[in-house]
């Protein structure tokens, strides 16, 4: 059970905010607190790169809950007083202005910090892309005309793309694999979205690396590739991946390699879960993993919160994670791998709407839906029976 | 208890007709949700809240005075 000291939740964005309402909703009545870096009540990202960005919305919308909910939770939110230190014996936190929180049990819940690229910081019209004021930053340079170059084409570097080629700006996406998000997609539905980012007038400049920033003046003036050649543009992205943001957690004894070490249960250390795109937890199916997915955060702080409140299981979801391209939705269950078979087994590729399966070995290892979500959904419950598919 | 979906914020994931199927529902077309009973009853209210919560867009609002 969980007393007076309560739970302390670290990181107030979707994986934070769902930790406290799965405590209440899973019978938690005692204390919670939130603390946050950012100054933002709690918010959601993936806007940020689509409706966000293009200008859809404003920044307001991408608000997870109003403040009636927040109040309601009876979880007490901090905002703007980053974690600094963890004591993993006593259970308390130290953050940036003094605070001392004691807990009964400490969920992390800090996220990602996106990499850049050497010289990034001091270079304007350089960006990355992971708050809300990146988002806001970035968008005052889009639109018709603006020369747009996008590092990365990975998930979050293909959607800015093409947000960015939707406000008419000039765009042209450079990344190393031979077409965008095939270490997501593999290589036939990977080269389908190379297409589609082709019609829509943005230039590929894929299968090179990048070996720098160029500037003058403070502003940047292109992208330097590995071969030397120079793309100009007054705009340039980075989004190369980014990195668990857990450099607080030095000191505090527990183990982390690419994100905080958790067992399958999500926990950490006696006392101590993580959540979301910072844990790394033993997939009983999977092995060792982390999941920079949506869904996972919310699902992830479920998992947890059933554990602190000595309940909880092993957590084994089905990878899932979704992006909006253009008017295409494309939805993935599953790991797919680029030696998987994959077959269309609902609508069709030439129609612009279909379900494809991946197999290995003659099993489904993965399900793709493309416009057509709900198709994809009933598939996945089937084919992958809401188990993840075994470890390549 | 009222439920009200804001269908551009939907993102077509599909949990909530995962979790309380008698009462959401996605469009063949494009996966945005569908209420199939905006005033679920007794039963299904748990499920309902659960869904809300979870929901990856916030795209799903409850009116509990109603």
């Amino acid at each position: 059970m969980i007393g007076r000291r309560g739970v302390v939740v670290v990181g107030a964005s979707a994986g934070g905010l769902s930790t406290v309402e799965a405590l209440r909703r899973q019978g938690h009545a005692g204390p919670v607190t939130v603390v946050g870096a950012e100054k933002h009540p709690p918010y959601d990202r993936p806007p940020l790169s689509k409706q966000v960005l293009s200008g859809a919305w404003e920044p307001d919308r991408a608000r997870l809950r109003p403040d009636s909910a927040l109040a309601e939770s009876g979880a007490e939110f901090v905002y703007g007083d980053p974690a600094v230190g963890l004591d993993a014996d006593a259970l308390t936190v130290h953050t940036a202005s003094g605070r001392r929180l004691h807990a009964e049990a400490v969920v992390v819940a800090t996220g990602l910090r996106p990499r850049t690229l050497p010289g990034q910081a001091e270079l304007a019209g350089a960006h990355v892309l992971r708050s809300l004021e990146d988002a806001l930053a970035l968008r005052e340079e889009l639109g018709h005309g603006a020369r747009v170059a996008v590092v990365g084409d990975g998930v979050l570097g293909t959607e800015i793309a093409a947000t960015a080629r939707g406000t008419g700006a000039e765009v042209t996406l450079v990344g190393p694999q031979s077409a965008p998000m095939t270490a997501q997609l593999g290589p036939r539905a990977a080269a389908l979205l190379a297409d589609l980012h082709t019609e829509r007038g943005i230039r590929l400049r894929l299968g090179t690396g990048v070996s720098g920033l160029c500037g003058s003046g403070g502003r940047v003036t292109g992208v330097r590739l590995a071969d030397g050649e120079v793309l100009p543009a007054d705009t340039v992205v980075v989004a190369i991946g980014a990195d668990p943001a857990t450099a607080w957690l030095q000191g505090s004894g527990l183990a982390t390699d690419d994100g905080l070490v958790c067992d399958s249960r999500c926990r950490a250390a006696e006392g101590v879960y993580a959540v979301g795109d910072v844990a790394r937890w033993h997939h009983e199916d999977l092995g060792s993993i982390r999941l920079e997915n949506r869904t996972n955060a919310t699902e992830q702080a479920a998992a947890a919160a059933a554990g602190i409140l000595g309940g909880g299981a092993a957590y084994r979801p089905v990878p899932y994670f979704w992006t909006d391209q253009f008017d295409v939705k494309v939805q993935i269950y599953g790991r797919p791998t680029a030696d998987a078979d994959f077959d269309v087994v609902e609508g069709e590729i030439g129609g612009g709407r279909f379900v494809a399966e991946y197999r290995r070995g003659g099993a489904v290892t993965a399900v793709l839906g493309w416009r057509m979500p709900k198709q994809a959904r009933l598939r996945a419950a089937a084919a992958l029976n809401n188990r993840a598919p075994v470890a390549p | 208890m009222r439920i009200g979906v804001d269908e551009d914020r939907c993102c077509g994931a599909g949990q909530c007709a995962l979790i309380a199927p008698e009462v959401f529902d996605q469009r063949d077309e494009d996966g945005i949700v569908v209420v199939l009973d905006d005033a679920p009853p007794e039963d299904a209210r748990a499920a309902v809240r659960e869904a809300a919560s979870v929901c990856p867009a916030a795209a799903i609002g409850l009116d509990e005075s109603r």
